[in-house]
């Protein structure tokens, strides 16, 4: 038997944000680059994204946020994650993120922020280069 | 205890991990997968399956969403599987059944699945007759399965499916033109959805007319109902009716059925396992290479050569 692996990636968005534009773009170039890209649409609660996460079994986790919760969001993610065994997905983060706030996102586990604008082909090149083999 | 022993005793639990887990090494077909399958066999064959089918966009995760909030009132656990097609080109694919489907996203009694086709030739309906083995062995009283009814998915659901619901919208009538070959012979009901939009009921009517014509031999006459998956209007009529086929396939055409589909599902495996072990063996004596040869050569022609090693093996 041939095995034949994809990278699996969740795009979600935690919080209020009314549009999902940018977070779209980013599913379908990760698509386009031949990724496998589950899309759960807006107003997500930290407990939805962790259990999608945890059903869709996916190697990457995309948070995309506009709307400046992000820290409290973010550190509820993370800590359902590991509650459920989670640790090992590759965790990014887009959207309005201030610079002074990375430092603390990246103590809790998200692996880089990406600013607005960021081309879709540093995006992919990130996935593919920190993407864990998970099993 | 092994691997795959704690996914087998995880999964009969219900414990969720260990489903999502099983299902990837399904999905990439890993050779642990047919192990577990295995394993899990003897615990299969409780789950009602449902297949939702229908053109894009006339509404199926929504209705699905619907269904499962029905079902969970009475008490039953749903699994989900939403198959979207992978991009021939890319491999790459964009699954967002679950868009719809937020409401029991963290309900403990509803599994949800998202599922791309990888270009599997005839291999979608093995991978997600797995699939369903693993949701039916993890206790779920219900399991559905929605596919994109274009191509060849809506004959493949029906191979995974006790009951096929089809589903189509107001306007899409071209579509039901189009899918109409394939659609009619597997359908067990028929569901016009959006009916808040005109021209619900001329869209019930076309599909009454193309029943009539169409001759059932099961005994079982499929009807049109009407639903608005927006606001869960006609959704207990459509579970009853699902409820009303499911009593109806006990009375004998279950039986049939299920025999029908370990028919279909032991002719697969034997066909997949006899060919590649002579097709491994070949290369691992190096004759694949000059069987190609030959072909290239016009020499020989694939069947040729397919018949000659069938000779050549019952020999043996
Ligand atoms: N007006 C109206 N719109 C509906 C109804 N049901 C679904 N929709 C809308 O139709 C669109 C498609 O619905 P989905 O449930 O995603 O349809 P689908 O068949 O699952 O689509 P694919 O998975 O892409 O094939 C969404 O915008 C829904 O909100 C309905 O009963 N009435
Ligand atoms: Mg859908």
């Amino acid at each position: 038997m041939t095995a034949t692996r994809k990278i699996r990636v969740l795009i979600a968005k935690p919080g209020l944000d009314s549009h999902d534009r940018g977070a779209k773009i980013v599913a379908r170039a990760l698509r386009d680059a031949g990724m496998e890209v589950i899309y759960t649409g807006l107003r997500q609660t930290p407990e939805q994204i962790a259990e999608t996460t945890l059903q869709e079994d996916v190697d990457v986790l995309g948070l995309s946020i506009l709307s400046g919760a992000h820290t409290t969001l973010f550190q509820k993610i993370m800590k359902l994650l590991r509650e459920k065994g989670m640790e090992d997905v590759l965790v990014f983060a887009g959207g309005i993120i201030p610079q002074e706030d990375v430092p603390a996102l990246k103590k809790i586990g998200i692996k880089e922020v990406f600013g607005p604008g960021t081309p879709t082909s540093v995006l992919i090149e990130f996935v593919q280069g920190n993407v864990k083999e998970r099993r | 205890m092994g691997q795959i022993e704690q996914l087998v005793q995880g999964v009969l639990q219900g414990n969720r991990r260990s489903i999502a887990k099983t299902i990837t090494l399904i999905e990439n077909n890993e050779p642990e997968a047919q192990k577990i399958i295995s394993m899990l066999y003897p615990k299969t064959g409780r789950a009602h399956v449902i297949g939702v089918t229908g053109p894009t966009g006339s509404g199926k995760s929504t209705l699905i969403e619907k269904l499962i909030g029905e079902l969970r009132k009475r008490g039953k656990t749903v699994g989900v599987v939403a198959v979207d097609p992978s991009s021939p080109f890319t491999g790459g694919a964009f699954l967002g059944d679950r868009v719809r489907m937020q409401e029991h996203s963290t309900d403990v009694g509803v599994f949800i699945r998202s599922m791309a086709t990888r270009n599997a030739l005839g291999g979608l309906a093995k991978a997600t007759r797995d699939v369903i083995h693993v949701l039916d062995a993890s206790g779920k009283d219900v399991v559905i399965v929605e596919t994109v009814g274009a191509g060849q998915s809506e004959v493949e659901i029906v191979e995974v499916a006790q009951t096929v619901v089809v589903i189509l919208a107001p306007g899409l009538g071209d579509d039901i033109q189009a899918i109409k070959a394939g659609i009619m012979e597997i359908a067990d009901i028929f569901v016009v959805n959006k009916a808040d939009r005109e021209n619900a009921n001329k869209a019930i009517s076309d599909i009454q007319a193309m029943l009539e014509m169409n001759t059932e031999k099961t005994g079982w006459k499929p009807s049109v109902l009407k639903t608005t998956a927006l606001t869960g209007e006609g959704v207990t009529e459509l579970l009853a009716k699902i409820e009303e086929h499911k009593e109806h396939l006990k009375m004998g055409a279950l039986e049939a059925r299920r025999k029908e589909k370990v028919e279909t599902e032991l002719a697969e495996a034997i066909k997949q396992k006899v060919a590649e072990s002579i097709i491994e063996d070949l290369k691992r004596e190096g004759e694949w290479k000059k069987l190609a040869q030959k072909i290239l050569a016009r020499e020989t022609d694939p069947y040729s050569a397919a018949d000659m090693l069938l000779k050549k093996s019952k020999r043996n």
